[in-house]
Formats: C-alpha cells, structure tokens, sequence
C-alpha cells in the first residue's frame, strides 16, 4: 500500500492576470513505512505541496492519495488522526498561554480518546520530557523542548503519517541532533511514514531514503540519497545543490 | 600596531529581576586584516558582543571592559558623537535578517546613498553614482531599478546583498557580519558569502562573522574562537578546526549530519557544567 501517491499535482494561488502556478505537474510517491524528502529553494513551491495534501489550499488539480485513500477538496477527521503535521517555528506553533498539558489534551479530546491522562504522560515520556515539564507554558521551556511538544501533539492521535515542515531549522546544530535522533527513534517505533520539507540537504539525508528536488514549482529530479551521495545526479540543479551545501564552489573558486 | 581591534576583558550584563546576568565574561580577542569567525549556540554570547563594539547594547544593558581598541583608539570612552563617526566609517555590521533591518518605507538605493552622504563631504548626484556602482558590485542585476524599489520588493537574498553595500559604502575599516546568511537558501547564501569574501579581500578589511554553523565558518574563515556561556573556550585555526581538542567544539562538529558520513544516530552534545567556570581563552593574534 501506498503511504503517499502524488499524480500530476498543480497548485496554483488566484485567477486570472494574477495567478500564480506554485506546484506544476507534480509526481511522487511514498511507500508506507517510507520516508520522503522534498528539497529546494524558498519559493519552488514544496511546503505548498504539504498544505495542499493537508487542505489548507483548496486550488489544485490532479490526482492525491494517501493511505490508498484519494483525497477529494475536503478532509475528515479520520484524515487529521491518521496525518499529523509537524511545523517549521516551534516558537509561533504553540499557544502562548496554553500550557502543554493543555495543547496535549485538547488535541486528545478531539479525536475523542478517553483515557487523556495517561495518554498526556505517555506522550512525553515518549519524547523525552518528564513530568515535570506538563502543566509548563511555552516561554517556560526551551526551543528544542516546544519542539518536542510539537511532535507530542502530532503523536497524539497516533497517526500513521507525519508531515514535517523544517522541523529543525530553527533549532541549534546540537539540539537539531536530538530531535533528528527522537525522530528516527519514533519511526522506528510506531512504523510512521515521513514526508519532510527542508532546504538543508545534510538534515533531509540524515532522515529520508529518497528525496525529490524542487526548482520553481517543477519536481527535476527524484533520486535515492546513495545516489546523491555518490554524486550521481542527473538535472544540473541537483548537483548545484549539492555543489553549495558541500561549499564546492569557493574551493573551486579559489583553486581557480 | 598592526591590529584592527583589540578588544580586553570584555563583560557584559543585563540586571534582571532575578539577578544580573552575565551574557559575556571577561572574553579578549584581537582582529587583524582577516576574517574572524565566532561560533556558538544561541545565548553563548556572541552577536551581543558584536554590539558591544558598536556600542549599541541598550541601557540597562551595561558594557565594561579593560579597552577596546579601534586601531590603538580606545572607542569604549569616547563621547557618542565621535561614535556616531565610528559606526559606519570605522566599524559597520551587518544584520542577520534584512527584512527587519532595512527601513520597510523608504526606497533601498536612498538608503544606501544616505549611508554614504552620512560619512562623505559629497554631492546627491555622486552619491546616486556611487550607490549604483555598489549594487554592480554586490552583483545585483539592473541596479538603477533595484535603487528605486522598495524592501518588501525585492528577495531575501537581494536585500541582503543590499544590506552589504550599505555597509560597504562608507568604506568602513572592520565589518561585523552576524549571521548574514543564516536566513538564505544554500545556493544563494554562497553566492552572498563570495561577495563578502571578495570584497573584504579586496579593500583589506577586517571581518568578524558571526554564525551558528561550524562548517560555514571554517571554510569560510581564517581564525575561529568558540564561545559557549559567555566566554571563548577555544581559539584555533579555522581550516584545523575539525582538530579542534575542546569537548564542546568536538560535541557540536559530530551532532552534524553529515553528507558523505551517513550515521544511524547522531551524537547528542552532553554538556558539562565546568566548562562554565574554565577561565577564558585569550583570543589575542
């Protein structure tokens, strides 16, 4: 079974003289248990992928699956228990004055668990934080700790599917290192398929088994992180990506 | 005396309600006519001491230091006039994000231009010239329409390149970059950090870059200090720095992931609290 099928996707913003083409003729597909990375600049178009799978955009064409499931234009509370999204800012992504046992809970309480209690403190346990960090409010705990608490809330509805948006760029090298770890702990566990969007391409090899390169709404190249690392890159683009995270290019300028 | 800055026994603190806190303790360094990387976390100290030297920490904020020196020019005691003449002409800064630092109202080729009147005795026409001639050499394509557009038009990575000529144009001696490409995509961020490295080159300028991002800074560097809870635990040089001996530099270069080193985990920084009490690295040439 397909974790994610993504067929022939056009996003687009507005009409007429002001319409904007985000996502153009847009092909992948993650197996369940997979874990996917869409790479690119600011602006080619991957995060826009990640709210239409989710329904945030409601203009797109083309063929979406998930689950084996086709996504129609809109999404019902078995879709939002079965994908969980996890966001880039983990400052702006949690209520100021919800304390995390609130942000916790409430989500629980949707998805109509019963025993939130013991799910609550599970769910820490389960990213790391103890007890102690329960009835605490976002200002009081650290960015690499709300992050955390992003990801808890995420897992609260067990889901099947994450969708992670940078879920790292704003954090520091050696706290990036500690979610990147719980996250592939938490695959591991509980058999999650992950479909991430970044810019960084140490992180997305770090975390996926196959990544696809985004340039100005278009996917160029979809390859398996063996094959990246082993420069076997096919479109231009992809190999200048990769050229510039690895800083190819002052040595070369330099040497020239 | 061959170095741009010296800079000695540097503290700064801010009283807060639960004591003051000590962001930076006792640091020395000195600054020839090379790159200076400092790295750290957040709250290691580093873009507050790249304010200090501008003078630019807001009361209650408080400075104290030994001296700092701006070629032998003690500017730690100097009247804010005559600091107003440093800031610019002596010792620029760039900013870490261009959206915030550029007036959002006024048009970026006049705020560049009014960087350059501010410091030189010299002609509206000129400055006008001058100002384009310094988008061509930030490689900005059709300057004469970027000089009348307004921030919110243009790129992140434009308007940092932007930011750079404003900080280039008044010629200045030293050039603080604090996390200038922090914000960019990669492609874009070497393309900016190229500029910044010809031009410093070229002008023999000193530069202190401030990043977070250990590899950037030793490719891009000649010397590095490392600074963690307000002081400089380690100074080396920036192409040995994957030699580097102190625990903490050592925990932060292996939490990276790295490309052609794939691992299943990543070595998680365990963070030893004696390192807060080492006494300082000097970061003296």
């Amino acid at each position: 079974m397909n974790g994610i099928l993504i067929e022939n996707l056009n996003v687009w913003f507005s009409e007429g003289h002001d319409r904007v083409d985000a996502v153009n003729g847009a092909n992948f597909e993650v197996p369940a248990g997979g874990s996917f990375g869409l790479v690119g600049e600011s602006g080619s178009g991957k995060s826009t992928i990640l709210r239409a799978l989710t329904g945030m955009v409601k203009t797109w064409s083309g063929r979406m699956e998930m689950l084996g499931r086709e996504l129609g234009p809109t999404r019902d509370r078995s879709f939002y228990r079965a994908v969980q999204m996890v966001f880039q800012d983990p400052y702006g992504s949690l209520h100021p004055r919800h304390s995390v046992d609130r942000v916790i809970s409430e989500t629980l309480q949707l998805h109509g668990f019963s025993d939130i209690d013991n799910r609550v403190s599970g769910l820490l346990e389960d990213v790391g934080l103890g007890p102690e960090f329960r009835f605490r409010y976002p200002h009081q705990i650290s960015g690499g700790q709300r992050q955390r608490v992003s990801i808890a809330r995420a897992l609260a509805s067990e889901p099947e599917i994450l969708l992670l948006d940078e879920p790292t760029s704003a954090l520091d090298v050696s706290v990036q290192a500690e979610i990147l770890n719980l996250l592939t702990d938490l695959r591991k566990q509980r058999k999650l398929t992950y479909l991430m969007v970044t810019h960084d391409l140490t992180v997305v090899s770090h975390l996926c088994t196959d990544i696809a390169v985004m340039q100005l709404g278009k996917i160029v190249e979809i390859l398996s992180v063996e094959d990246m690392r082993a420069h076997k890159t096919s479109h231009p683009y992809t190999s200048h990506l990769l050229n510039s995270s690895l800083g190819r290019r002052r040595e070369a300028t330099e040497a020239g | 005396m061959s170095n741009l800055l010296d800079v000695e026994n540097l503290w700064i603190k801010f009283p807060t309600r639960s004591g003051v806190c000590e962001a930076v303790r006792g640091i020395s360094f000195s600054l020839g006519r090379e790159r200076l990387g400092i790295v750290g976390e957040s709250g290691s100290g580093k873009s507050v001491t790249g304010r200090a030297i501008l003078r630019l920490i807001r009361p209650p904020g408080t400075v104290e230091a030994d001296r700092i020196d701006l070629e032998g020019r003690d500017i730690l005691r100097i009247p804010e006039l005559e600091m107003r003449e440093v800031r610019g002409q002596g010792i620029s800064m760039i900013m870490q994000d261009p959206k915030f630092s550029l007036n959002p109202v006024m048009r970026v080729g006049d705020q560049i231009s009014e960087a350059y009147l501010l410091h030189a005795d010299t002609s509206r026409a000129q400055a006008y010239a001058r100002s384009i001639e310094m988008l061509e050499a930030v490689s900005i394509r059709g300057p004469e329409r970027v000089y009348t557009m307004y921030p919110h038009e243009v790129s992140g990575g434009m308007g940092q390149r932007i930011m750079i000529a404003m900080m280039l144009i008044p010629d200045p001696k030293i050039l603080i970059a604090d996390e200038p490409t922090s914000s960019l995509d990669v492609s874009v961020r070497m393309q900016v950090l190229e500029i910044m490295d010809r031009l410093v080159r070229e002008r023999g300028m000193g530069l202190i870059f401030i990043s977070h991002d250990l590899h950037l800074v030793s490719r891009f560097c000649d010397r590095v200090l490392i600074m963690y809870g307000g002081k400089i635990l380690e100074s080396c040089r920036a192409d040995k720095l994957h030699e580097a001996r102190h625990p903490y530099t050592r925990g932060l270069l292996n939490s990276l992931p790295r490309l052609e080193a794939p691992r299943d985990r990543l070595d998680v920084l365990n963070r030893d609290p004696a390192w807060l009490d080492q006494p300082s690295v000097s970061g003296m040439l």
